[in-house]
C-alpha cells in the first residue's frame, strides 16, 4: 500500500498579500518520482518546503496518509520525510560518512550517541549509493556530483518515506546529473516516494514518473511526463516557444524552438 | 580505534600535567610527597597544607578554567558556523570586565568581583540574545548584536576605568583584566564547580547533537531540530562556562578560540570526539602555562599575557594548516 503525501489547497506568501503559492494542490505516492518543473519564482522550492513541514501554509494543509504534517513532532516528521538540499557548505571538514550519519538525527536522543543501529544505517547508506568507498573522504575532498550523492545518502539514513530534493541536477556535468538522478531513481524503486525540484525538463522526461508544472504559483498541468513536458504546455509556462526532438521511438527531447537561424547560418 | 584511542589520550592528559604542577613551585616537592599529600599518606603538615590548600585549589581551578574556555569555543565555533569564533564574541569578556570593574569601583570583595564578573558576563550574552532573538534568531543577526554589544559594554568599561582612582582601583582592574589565578581562594572554587559540572556534562552528553547545529538553519529542520531553542540552550551552557571560568581568571585570551582547532587537527571534526578531545586538551595548557605563569620569574607573569605571547603563532600555524586543506581562501 502506497503511503501518500497530499498538499491540499496550499497557499503561502513571503510577503503579505504577494502569494508565492496560490493554492497548490498536488499528491505525492511512495514508489514514484515526482518532478516539480517551473521558472525561476513559480514556487518550487517554496512548495518543496511547505511539503516537506519546513514553513507552514498560510492556508490549505498537508496530509501525510491522512494525518496533517503540522500534528507531527519535528522529529516524526523528519522520521518521514527526509530533505536533500542543493548546497551543503559545513563550516568544519567532516568526513562523508559523518555527513551521511547525521540524517540518524531523527533517531537519537537528546544527551546520547548514535548507537550501532544508526552506525550501521550510514554504512548502508553509502553502499546503496556506491559510496562505500568514500566512507572517510573529508568533505571537502568531494567533487560536486559526490557531494550531492552523498547527501543523498543521508536522506536515505534518515530512514524516510519521502526524499524531497532540490534541484539535484544543478551545477553537475551531465554524467554527474545522470548518476544522481540514477541513483534516485533506484531508491524510488526500492519503494521511498521522491519529489524533485529541476529545471531540466528533459530530465523530467528520462527520469520522472510524475511531472508537475509550477507557473506562478500555480500548478499549470500534471501527469505523466509525455503528456506535461509538451512545447505548448513549456511555452505557457516558460514564455518562449518549444520544439519537441525525437518523436518516434527511443527517448524525446525538448528544446527552445528559437534556434537564431539568422546569425550562424549568415556570417 | 586510533582515533578513539587519541581522544582517550587527551582527555586524561590534565592528570600527570596537574601532578607535575603540584611539584613545582617556589618550594618544589618531590613526586612522592605529592603522592602521600594526595592519599592521606605520611607528609610533613607543611607539604600537606602546600599541595591540598595552596597548588590544588589553584591548579584544580587552572583545569577547570581552561576545559570551559575550550569546549565552550568548539561548542561556539559550530554554533556560528565560524571557526573564528570565541567567547569573547557574544560579550561575554566585556561584560564580565565591566561587572568586575563596577565591583572594584563600588564593593572589593573578591567574592563580590567575581559574583559581579559572573553576572556581568551573562548579561552581556542576555543582551546580544535578546537583540538576536528580536531579530530572527540567525547567525549572522546574533554575530552582529555581539559584536554591538560587546563594543557598547567596552565602552562603559571604558567610563568605569575613567572613574576610577588610578592609584588603587585602577590598577586592580586593569591587573584584572589581564587575567590570572594567582588570587584563587578555595571558597571561589564552589561556584567554578558547579557551574563546570553543570555545563561541561551538559555538552559531553549532547556532544553529538552539536554537528547538527553547524548545518544550515533549514537542513537542521529538515532532519528533525528545533533550531532556535536548541541554540539559544546550547549557547547559554556555553555562556556558563565562559562566564564562570572568567570570573574565576580575568581575561585569559586565545584558549576558546586555539584549543579547540589543535583538537580538530589531532582527532577531527566531529563534536563526539572533539569535545572530550578539547577538555582535556584546554586543562592541560592552562594547567601548564599557569604553572609557567607562577615560576618562570620570581613576580608572577599574568596569565592573560602567557596565552596572549602564544596564542598569536600557535594561531599562524594552524591557519596555515587550515589554508592548505580547504585549498587556499575563498
Amino acid at each position: 500500500m502506497a503511503v501518500r503525501l497530499r498538499a491540499g489547497g496550499l497557499v503561502y506568501a513571503y510577503i503579505p498579500g504577494r502569494p508565492v503559492l496560490r493554492g497548490i494542490t498536488l499528491e505525492l505516492r511512495s514508489g514514484e518520482t515526482a518532478f516539480l518543473l517551473g521558472p525561476n519564482g513559480s514556487g518550487k522550492t517554496t512548495f518543496l518546503d511547505c511539503i516537506g513541514g519546513l514553513r507552514p501554509p498560510a492556508e490549505g494543509e498537508v496530509l501525510l496518509d491522512d494525518r496533517p504534517l503540522g500534528s507531527f513532532s519535528a522529529r516524526e516528521r523528519a522520521q518521514q520525510v527526509g530533505y536533500v538540499p542543493q548546497f551543503h557548505e559545513p563550516p568544519f571538514n567532516f568526513t562523508a560518512w559523518e555527513v551521511v550519519l547525521m540524517g540518524r538525527a531523527p533517531y537519537v536522543r537528546w544527551l546520547s550517541q548514535p548507537k550501532e543501529r544508526d552506525r550501521r544505517a550510514a554504512d548502508e547508506a553509502l553502499a546503496a549509493l556506491n559510496l562505500a568507498g568514500f566512507r572517510d573522504r573529508p568533505y571537502y575532498t568531494l567533487s560536486g556530483g559526490e557531494r550531492r550523492l552523498v547527501l543523498v545518502a543521508r536522506g536515505l539514513a534518515q530512514g524516510a518515506a519521502f526524499l524531497l530534493l532540490d534541484e539535484p541536477d544543478a551545477h553537475l556535468d551531465p554524467a554527474n546529473q545522470h548518476r544522481v538522478l540514477l541513483a534516485v531513481q533506484e531508491v524510488v524503486g526500492e519503494g521511498l516516494g521522491a519529489a524533485i525540484t529541476s529545471h531540466s525538463p528533459n530530465n523530467a522526461l528520462l527520469y520522472a514518473d510524475r511531472v508537475a508544472l509550477f507557473s506562478a504559483g500555480e500548478v499549470l498541468a500534471q501527469g505523466a511526463p509525455g503528456e506535461v513536458v509538451t512545447p505548448p504546455l513549456l511555452e505557457r509556462a516558460y514564455g518562449i516557444p518549444f520544439i519537441s526532438v525525437g518523436d518516434g521511438p527511443g527517448p524525446r527531447a525538448v528544446l527552445p524552438a528559437d534556434q537564431r537561424p539568422t546569425r550562424s547560418r549568415n556570417p | 580505534m586510533k582515533r578513539s584511542a587519541l581522544v582517550g589520550g587527551l582527555l586524561l592528559l590534565p592528570l600527570p600535567v596537574m601532578f607535575f604542577a603540584l611539584m613545582v613551585g617556589r618550594y618544589p616537592i618531590s613526586p612522592g610527597e605529592v603522592f602521600a599529600a594526595l592519599t592521606g599518606g605520611e607528609v610533613a603538615e607543611v607539604v600537606r597544607a602546600l599541595v591540598l590548600r595552596i597548588r590544588l585549589p589553584r591548579i584544580g581551578a587552572a583545569a577547570l578554567v581552561g576545559a570551559n574556555l575550550a569546549v565552550a569555543g568548539a561548542v561556539y565555533q559550530g554554533v556560528f558556523r565560524n571557526p573564528l569564533v570565541e567567547g569573547r564574541l557574544l560579550g561575554v569578556s566585556s561584560g564580565a570586565g565591566l561587572g568586575a570593574a563596577l565591583a572594584f569601583l563600588l564593593f572589593p570583595q573578591p567574592a563580590v568581583v567575581q559574583a559581579f564578573a559572573f553576572a556581568g558576563g551573562a548579561l552581556g550574552v542576555a543582551l546580544t540574545a535578546l537583540l538576536g532573538w528580536t531579530f530572527g534568531g540567525g547567525v549572522l543577526v546574533l554575530v552582529i548584536a555581539g559584536v554591538l554589544v560587546d563594543s557598547f559594554l567596552s565602552a562603559v568599561l571604558g567610563l568605569v576605568k575613567y572613574a576610577a582612582d588610578p592609584l588603587g582601583t585602577l590598577p586592580a582592574i586593569t591587573y584584572w583584566l589581564l587575567g590570572g589565578l594567582s588570587g584563587v581562594r578555595v571558597p571561589d572554587l564552589l561556584p567554578l564547580g558547579i557551574a563546570s559540572g553543570i555545563g561541561l556534562s551538559f555538552f559531553l552528553l549532547a556532544r553529538w547533537r552539536l554537528n547538527l547545529l553547524t548545518l544550515a538553519d533549514q537542513e537542521a529542520e529538515a532532519l528533525g531540530v528545533r533550531v532556535r531553542p536548541t541554540r539559544f540552550l546550547v549557547v547559554g551552557m556555553g555562556t556558563l562556562l565562559v562566564a564562570s571560568a572568567v570570573s574565576v581568571s580575568g581575561t585569559v585570551s586565545w584558549v576558546g578560540l586555539l584549543v579547540p582547532h589543535a583538537a580538530r587537527a589531532v582527532v577531527g571534526p566531529d563534536y563526539a570526539r572533539l569535545l572530550p578531545a578539547a577538555a582535556g586538551l584546554g586543562a592541560a595548557l592552562v594547567v601548564a602555562l599557569d604553572t609557567l605563569a607562577r615560576t618562570l620569574l620570581t613576580a608572577e607573569i599574568p596569565l592573560g599575557i602567557l596565552t596572549g605571547l602564544l596564542g598569536a603563532p600557535l594561531f599562524l600555524v594552524l591557519f596555515l594548516r587550515f589554508l592548505r586543506e580547504r585549498g587556499g581562501w575563498r
